[in-house]
């Protein structure tokens, strides 16, 4: 699955505060989503994945500010641009429209005042003004189909759904332009597992049929082994290891990417210990010298204290379609 | 499946995460005590209010002239003998405006003082207790709404002869408490169904407590706009009382020249020097307590607080405001900010690794 690129985020920073008080909560990242890809945003609460997310879309709340780097958005047909550069009006332009966005707990984004119709309709008043109130009706009625509504909860209000259901329409929501790419931020961590295996298996089913990609940030590394076609691990602010969803599952390099593995148990195979990772995330403002895990990493040694790796091939059979950011794996040929 | 505790520590011998930062927290904690008056808003209606107060306080004592004295420069323009010229019977105009800035910051601080009072007492307690507390603290504040207080002012001004300006401070103060009442009662509705408070009474913590610790202090920029409003208020009715010649006319206030000045038809005569002072002495005063007001709004709200500086320099050069929605881009090189140190050689197959495995260690 690997096409063109549709999003390349060269070297981004991104920190919270500014001069010395500043927090640097992305460091660095290099990351290329392909076009129809899902790619998997990994790692600990504050490892920084929301962070990247909301940083590339330029939705950082203050103090968040964007201390350099690239975010290459290649349109369907058209020159590729920077969106870090573009202005306010651009940058109205290019949500929705090229990108959108499911938050965490995105259920309680609906107005409760008003109908799921009107709610649906508003964005394309607003983005296609030469749409009439018909053809408005039409699409927003083939989106909750798309997701799996029936089109006659057009004018319920949503109180009058379930918590999957809204979710949904949140979906169908930001679906509902046709962006190239569509941004998940634990879009179903509150939702029950069934509902959360239906939800996703539409998500992949529609990016089937619409050709979108998909960037799904989740703590939920078992989730991202079924569902995406390739997972970043991210650590202490930096990718650490990225690589197919399946060679990643099967032989993770970096002990970091090993240790979420092993937090969670195996459907089939031989049983086999839990280990999790002893320790806890570090705080980014005063972040261990070297590779940032290496205070908790039960395979250090000595270069892992003094010295940052660097993201790279590693030289394994495999390792031209992988990268990873570890000691253990000299790095033929670094990234960015 | 439980990591034993034991092991952790082993693990991580004080190199965790919670071992690790003691840096730059000195210069922090520095920083703090003086963040209000970093802020420039708050600063400058600090400064200007402080004038204000010092005036009030030692007006009458620096003027160079006494207000009522006469002289023989009529409705003269400013000089270096009258800063701000004279009225119609020579008497100094600036000498005028300092004796009466006490009255006007009396009555106006005593009142905002009395108004805020009431509206938290009665505002909060109606709203923390429900019930029938609530049904009459409601209906008292909603008398007192519809009670006109300026002809209500003047009704009693005319009836208590000799009153001055504790009277006006107090009658103003008693009638302009309702709206912020109301709406502390009503932040204060939605505040105690928050977790947060039905936690703490969970707990068993005493009501005055939870009023006191949990509820009030989310109040505090509604409280502060409340009084900084109410101030404004009362400071323009006092001087609207003047003008239209109710009360002391032999008192000095602001409202009083501008009575005068009214009267003698100042501004038919070109005699700008004679009402401009003491109007532009209102409206600064009113921005001073503005801009503290939105001081305070920055400073509660720890959100807003957090940020520090909001103007930032972006990679084209812009200075713009920080906002939800609109990350700044401080630099748009692609360059890395951590640069790759050359690589060094390491043989894995020699280098032993440290094994720090949990489960070796502690079985």
């Amino acid at each position: 699955m690997s096409g063109d690129p549709v999003l390349e985020i060269k070297n981004l920073n991104v920190d919270y505060g500014l001069g010395d008080q500043a927090v640097h909560a992305v460091r660095d990242v290099n990351l290329t989503l392909h076009r129809g890809e899902v790619l998997g945003l990994a790692g600990e609460s504050g490892s920084g994945k929301s962070t990247l997310a909301y940083g590339l879309t330029r939705l950082l709340a203050p103090p968040g500010v964007i201390s350099g780097g690239e975010v290459i958005y290649h349109p369907e047909n058209g020159e590729p641009y920077d969106v870090l550069s573009l202005d306010d009006n651009g940058l109205r332009k290019f949500r929705w429209a090229e990108t959108a966005i499911v938050f965490q707990g995105a259920m309680n984004s609906l107005n409760p005042v008003h109908k799921i119709s009107t709610q649906l309709t508003d964005v394309l008043q607003a983005h296609e003004p030469k749409m009439t109130a018909h053809s408005r009706n039409a699409r927003a009625r083939e989106m909750l189909k798309l997701v799996g509504i029936s089109p006659d909860r057009m004018d319920a209000y949503p109180h009058q759904l379930s918590g999957g259901m809204r979710q949904r329409v949140m979906i169908g929501m930001a679906l509902i332009l046709q962006p190239q790419v569509v941004i998940m931020d634990e879009p179903t961590t509150a939702l029950d597992v069934v509902m959360q295996r239906q939800i996703l298996g539409q998500l992949i089913e529609l990016r089937e049929r619409l050709g979108f990609s998909v960037i799904f940030i989740t703590h939920d590394l078992s989730l991202l082994v079924e569902f995406s076609n390739r997972i970043a691990i991210m650590y202490g602010g930096r990718i650490v290891e990225e690589a197919q969803a399946t060679s990643l599952y099967r032989d993770s390099l970096h002990p970091y990417s090993a240790g979420l593995l092993s937090s969670f148990p195996a459907l089939r195979g031989p049983r086999r210990e839990l280990s999790g990772i002893p320790g806890s995330p570090p705080d980014l403002k005063g972040m261990p010298t070297g590779c940032s895990f290496h205070p908790r990493c039960p395979k250090v040694f000595d270069p892992c204290a003094d010295n940052i790796p660097v993201l790279g091939n590693p030289d394994t059979p495999d390792g031209s379609t992988r990268t990873v950011a570890c000691w253990l794996h000299p790095v033929k040929q670094p990234v960015g | 499946m439980t990591i034993p505790t034991s092991s952790v520590e082993q693990v991580i011998p004080g190199q965790g995460a919670m071992a690790q930062p003691e840096t730059a927290k000195p210069a922090k904690a520095k920083r703090k005590r003086f963040r209000f008056v970093s802020n420039a808003k708050a600063a400058t209606g600090l400064i200007v209010l402080g004038i204000y107060i010092l005036f009030a306080i030692i007006g009458p004592w620096v003027a160079p002239y006494d207000p009522d004295a006469r002289s023989s420069a009529l409705t003269a323009p400013p000089s270096a003998d009258h800063w701000f010229g004279t009225t119609h019977l020579g008497q100094d105009v600036f000498s005028q405006v300092l004796v009466g800035t006490r009255g006007v910051m009396l009555v106006g601080l005593a009142a905002g003082v009395i108004a805020t009072v009431f509206s938290v007492l009665i505002g909060v307690t109606a709203g923390y207790l429900s019930g029938g507390w609530d049904e009459s603290l409601s209906a008292l504040s909603n008398v007192f709404l519809v009670i006109p207080a300026l002809p209500l002012i003047i009704i009693v001004t005319a009836a208590v002869p000799g009153g001055g300006d504790v009277l006006v401070a107090l009658i103003i103060g008693l009638t302009s408490w309702a709206w912020g009442a109301r709406i502390l009662r009503a932040q204060t509705l939605s505040l105690r169904r928050r977790d947060y408070v039905e936690a703490s009474r969970a707990n068993g913590e005493k009501t005055w407590r939870i009023i006191l610790f949990e509820i009030l202090p989310n109040l505090t920029a509604i409280i502060a706009s409340g009084f900084v409003g109410t101030v404004i208020f009362a400071v323009t009715s006092e001087i609207t009382l003047a003008f239209i010649g109710i009360g002391t006319v032999s008192e000095w206030n602001w409202g009083t020249i501008l009575f005068w000045a009214q009267s003698q038809q100042a501004l038919a005569q070109h005699a700008w020097w004679w009402f401009v002072p003491a109007g532009l002495a209102i409206a600064f005063l009113g921005t001073a307590l503005s801009l503290i007001n939105f001081g305070i709004d920055e400073f509660v709200s720890p959100r807003l607080r957090s940020a520090g500086k909001t103007k930032v320099k972006t990679a084209s050069g812009h200075t713009v405001r920080m906002r939800v929605g609109f990350t700044p881009v401080l630099s748009n090189s692609s360059a890395p900010h951590t640069h790759a140190r050359p690589i060094p050689t390491i043989n894995t197959a020699a280098a032993t690794p440290v094994n720090r495995g949990s489960k070796e260690a502690t079985q």
